[in-house]
């Protein structure tokens, strides 16, 4: 079908008496309706949704290799950053968030709708088809590939009767005396048996789970969401956006559902560190305690009674509809910043990054000054157990066992004043200049708690009084999560019976030549894996109990 | 027996497994080195029973028998009967050598546990599914022709295992103590090993159909494998099995352990994507079974594009990408951050 053409658009043209359209049409001309038809048709085949599969296959390939901004931002980001020529023309393909992506929702949609397509007519078939008798045997048994023979002197009827009984067991059976199982005086006789039919059913529902988990899937992440929050051990939360560092809600979101929770991570933040072993001085067991209530709304005398939960890894807590993860941990080192003057200009614990699985972390302490271009940044290293070896500065585990910071300190205007947002643990260092030493050396601030340092150039000081926890929480909701749940299971249950209910028909026809009675076994397998072979020889054995005269001969 | 002392078996018998492979390659070779000299027609259910066209019930199950008398000579016949023989018990001996390997690595972690916290333990895991599954379908689905590939393919994945992905012992991450563990990762593995025979098969199905059609000869390996239908079929039940297998492992184990790990089923994580891409290219496998025309050789390209995946997704997601929460390979903390 290479040359389809629709029919003209011109209105005068379509307009015809309806007995002479087709005079006017060329070879190969279809109506609108007929490539409507057409393009149907070759949408649900099953080779297109075939093809569609492999594009869906093929789609999801750039999201495994490229960062995904949705999946990780900062990844991405840097990304961006060392591929300036690649970014653009990723970005207008979607590449940054092929899951979001027109093209790729082009082809689950299409996909879906070959399915709908596909599935909702087979539906009515086999509803109608269930109740059905096995269709009757074909004319020529001898033309199918899979098939045996054997002649005998028993009268056709006997022959017959036995194969109906015998294959009557686990299959359908109907014969060519209607559903009757005897055939007195029959020279000429069929039966015809099926089995399996629960096969479509497990195909048939398991496509239909398909779409139940796609719109379980489509349900949760349009109305879901998902956040995060850096947690210093001892601060609270409340649900409200405002106090999420990162959140990612779905389209149809409404941040007025939230549910109305508050919780205090309540010191201490527990670690369980390895001690010994290959994996010496990493952490194994975490766990932070909460202590929450299901609603904060209003006066705090309504709200509801306190409650404690110990959160760990694998172990989230749920509340309403809502679950709270913990998902990782860290250092807040407690530094306060003072000006020249001696004002406070920062104060309080900063979250420091780790970097490596021993939590060597990296952060950065902004104090914006009193007057413009005054503004202090710091920015360095947490080592949580610190040890100079050669001179350097290295750290020898995760537990803060000898906590230091090693920073280098900068005066300038950070560019609070610009207006652009910031991060926090990233320091724009355009306008910012590092402080030296009065004799042009490099200045470091290397600090243990309790330590104040001053700065050059009587810039101010730094103190570090001492470290606190910090935790990292996630805080998703995905409502109908059961449907998708539901829906997966159900496509498995599908998923076994198509493939493992076996589906055929066997055929057995007897009929005199000759004076002896010549008969014939077929089979047709239907489940694409099945092996005829052995279940026609065991057919031809049934039917040859105690007429061991004749051998049998496959063809 | 201390932790150290499992932990020194555990390494001694996985180098044990790969030596005892290697013998029985090394015999397998000499079986099918010997069937060289023998033309087909002579010892058509020798070692491999060549299966049946369609229609005539192929001789499945049947040991091997001896050769014809008229063909080949009696010393020929000992040593194809012979070195046969000793290549599977060598296989059988690895085998379980191999599994000795995987419980003292379990019994040599404190605490106790399964196998399966990094990218050694993970690969011994899958090969050894791979062997002990081709033993255990070798009589089933007639696969001795299948012999000398399932052997070279555990000593090379035992090399690579041990000479490059070695991991100490050490106590599993956080995220990893769930009895999701258990269930998830089983899954996979199996669902991994079965995919590796089938792919075998596949691969096997497409060169036997090249060889055919340029005529092929009556003599080697090649020869003597089973009929077209009869890989095609051994293929398909292989992948039928393996199918559901990875569904579970994919699509309901994985996601529900996601949601409790990670606070969301799913993530779109690159393991995730793969491992979905895995699955889709499997499903349009039998998809294509299904379809009129894609039988055979394209369903046997499209295995053996999942199995390709399927590897990548194995090893090559966690040494090529590096957001993925998946990463076992390196000591990865649990840590992942976005910026504000």
């Amino acid at each position: 079908m290479s040359d389809v053409r629709t029919e003209p658009a011109d209105e005068t043209e379509r307009w015809q008496p309806s007995g002479d359209r087709d005079h006017h049409r060329r070879a190969g001309e279809l109506t609108a309706w007929e490539f409507l038809r057409w393009a149907w048709r070759q949408l649900t085949s099953m080779r297109t949704a075939l093809v569609l599969l492999l594009l869906l296959a093929l789609g999801a390939i750039p999201g495994s290799v490229i960062p995904q901004s949705g999946v990780d931002a900062l990844k991405t980001q840097n990304w961006q950053a060392a591929h300036p020529h690649l970014t653009p023309i990723y970005d207008r393909l979607g590449l940054f968030s092929v899951y979001h992506s027109p093209w790729f929702a082009a082809i689950y949609l299409m996909l879906m709708v070959s399915l709908v397509g596909c599935i909702v007519p087979r539906l009515f078939v086999y509803w109608r088809g269930y109740r059905k008798q096995p269709p009757a045997a074909p004319r020529n048994l001898t033309r199918l590939p899979d098939h045996a023979t054997y002649t005998t002197d028993e009268e056709p009827g006997v022959v017959l009767h036995r194969a109906a009984r015998r294959l009557s067991r686990g299959h359908r059976v109907a014969t060519s005396e209607g559903t009757a199982t005897s055939f007195e005086g029959v020279d000429e006789g069929w039966v015809s048996a099926e089995r399996g039919q629960l096969r479509e059913a497990g195909n048939l529902l398991f496509h239909l789970s398909v779409l139940i988990v796609l719109v379980g899937f489509g349900v949760g992440s349009l109305f879901g969401y998902k956040g995060g929050v850096i947690l210093v051990v001892g601060s609270g939360f409340s649900n409200t956006l405002t106090q999420y560092d990162d959140f990612d809600p779905g389209s149809l979101f409404n941040a007025d559902k939230m549910e109305p929770f508050c919780f205090t991570v309540k010191p201490p933040f527990d670690i369980d560190w390895i001690e010994s072993g290959p994996r010496q001085g990493m952490a194994r067991g975490f766990v932070a305690h909460l202590a929450y209530r299901t609603s904060c709304q209003g006066h705090p005398s309504s709200w509801s009674p306190e409650q404690t939960y110990d959160l760990k890894v694998n172990h989230p807590l749920t509340i309403g509809g809502t679950q709270i993860f913990l998902i990782g941990h860290g250092y807040a080192p407690v530094i306060t910043v003072r000006d020249g003057q001696g004002h406070k200009l920062y104060d309080g614990p900063t979250v420091f990054l780790p970097e490596s699985s021993n939590f060597e972390s990296f952060g950065v302490v902004k104090a914006p000054g009193r007057k413009a271009g005054q503004d202090i940044g710091l920015e360095g290293l947490f080592y949580p157990t610190f040890a100079l070896v050669n001179g350097d500065p290295i750290n020898v585990m995760g537990k803060d066992e000898n906590p230091a910071l090693s920073l280098l300190a900068y005066v300038g205007d950070l560019g609070y004043n610009s207006g652009v947002p910031q991060s926090i643990y990233a320091m724009d260092k355009a306008h910012m200049r590092q402080l030296k030493k009065p004799n042009g050396k490099m200045f470091r601030l290397d600090l243990q708690p309790g330590e104040t340092v001053r700065l050059p150039d009587g810039a101010g000081s730094v103190t570090f009084h001492g470290v606190r926890h910090w935790t990292r929480l996630q805080i998703s909701r995905t409502p109908d999560v059961w449907v998708t749940l539901l829906g997966v299971v159900l496509a498995l249950v599908g998923l076994l019976g198509s493939l493992f209910i076996r589906s055929r028909r066997v055929w057995v026809r007897a009929h005199r030549r000759d004076g002896r009675t010549l008969v014939e076994v077929a089979g047709l397998d239907r489940s694409g894996g099945g092996d005829l072979a052995p279940v026609l020889s065991s057919v031809v054995d049934s039917l040859q109990v105690g007429t061991t005269e004749t051998p049998k001969e496959p063809a | 027996m201390t932790n150290t002392d499992w932990e020194h078996l555990s390494n001694q018998a996985i180098a044990a497994a790969g030596i005892v492979y290697f013998l029985a390659l090394m015999a397998h070779l000499v079986e099918w080195s010997a069937l060289r000299t023998v033309p087909l027609t002579t010892t058509a259910r020798t070692a491999v029973p060549a299966g049946a066209g369609a229609g005539a019930p192929p001789a499945a199950g049947d040991e091997p028998s001896p050769p014809a008398l008229d063909g080949p000579t009696e010393s020929t016949r000992f040593r194809i009967d012979m070195f046969g023989r000793l290549a599977l018990m060598l296989t059988v001996i690895a085998c379980a050598a191999h599994l000795v390997g995987l419980i003292g690595r379990g019994m040599a972690a404190d605490p106790n546990r399964v196998p399966w916290g990094n990218m050694y333990e993970f690969t011994i895991t899958g090969s050894f599914v791979v062997a002990a599954g081709y033993l255990l379908l070798r009589k089933r689905y007639s696969l001795a022709w299948m012999g000398p590939i399932v052997t070279a393919i555990e000593i090379v994945l035992l090399m690579v295992a041990v000479l490059w992905l070695y991991d100490p012992i050490a106590p599993l991450t956080e995220a990893l103590l769930s009895y999701w563990l258990v269930i998830h990762v089983m899954s996979a593995i199996i669902a991994t090993g079965a995919f590796t025979l089938g792919g075998i098969t596949s691969a096997l199905y497409l060169i036997k159909a090249r060889s055919e059609k340029r005529g092929g000869s009556d003599h080697g390996y090649i020869a003597r494998l089973p009929a077209l239908t009869t890989l095609d079929r051994v293929s398909y039940r292989i992948h039928a099995f393996a199918f559901p297998v990875w569904t579970f492992a994919v699509l309901i184990s994985g996601p529900i352990w996601a949601h409790q790990a990670w606070s969301s089923y799913w993530n779109w994580d690159p393991k995730e994507v793969c491992a979905f891409i895995t699955w889709v290219v499997y499903a349009a496998y039998l998809h294509a079974r299904a379809t009129a025309g894609w039988r055979g050789r394209n369903a046997a390209i499209l295995a053996l594009v999942g199995v390709a995946t399927l590897w990548f997704n194995f090893i090559g997601i966690n040494y090529f990408s590096t957001t993925s929460q998946h990463s076992y390979a390196s000591g990865a903390s649990a840590v992942s951050l976005r910026e504000r």
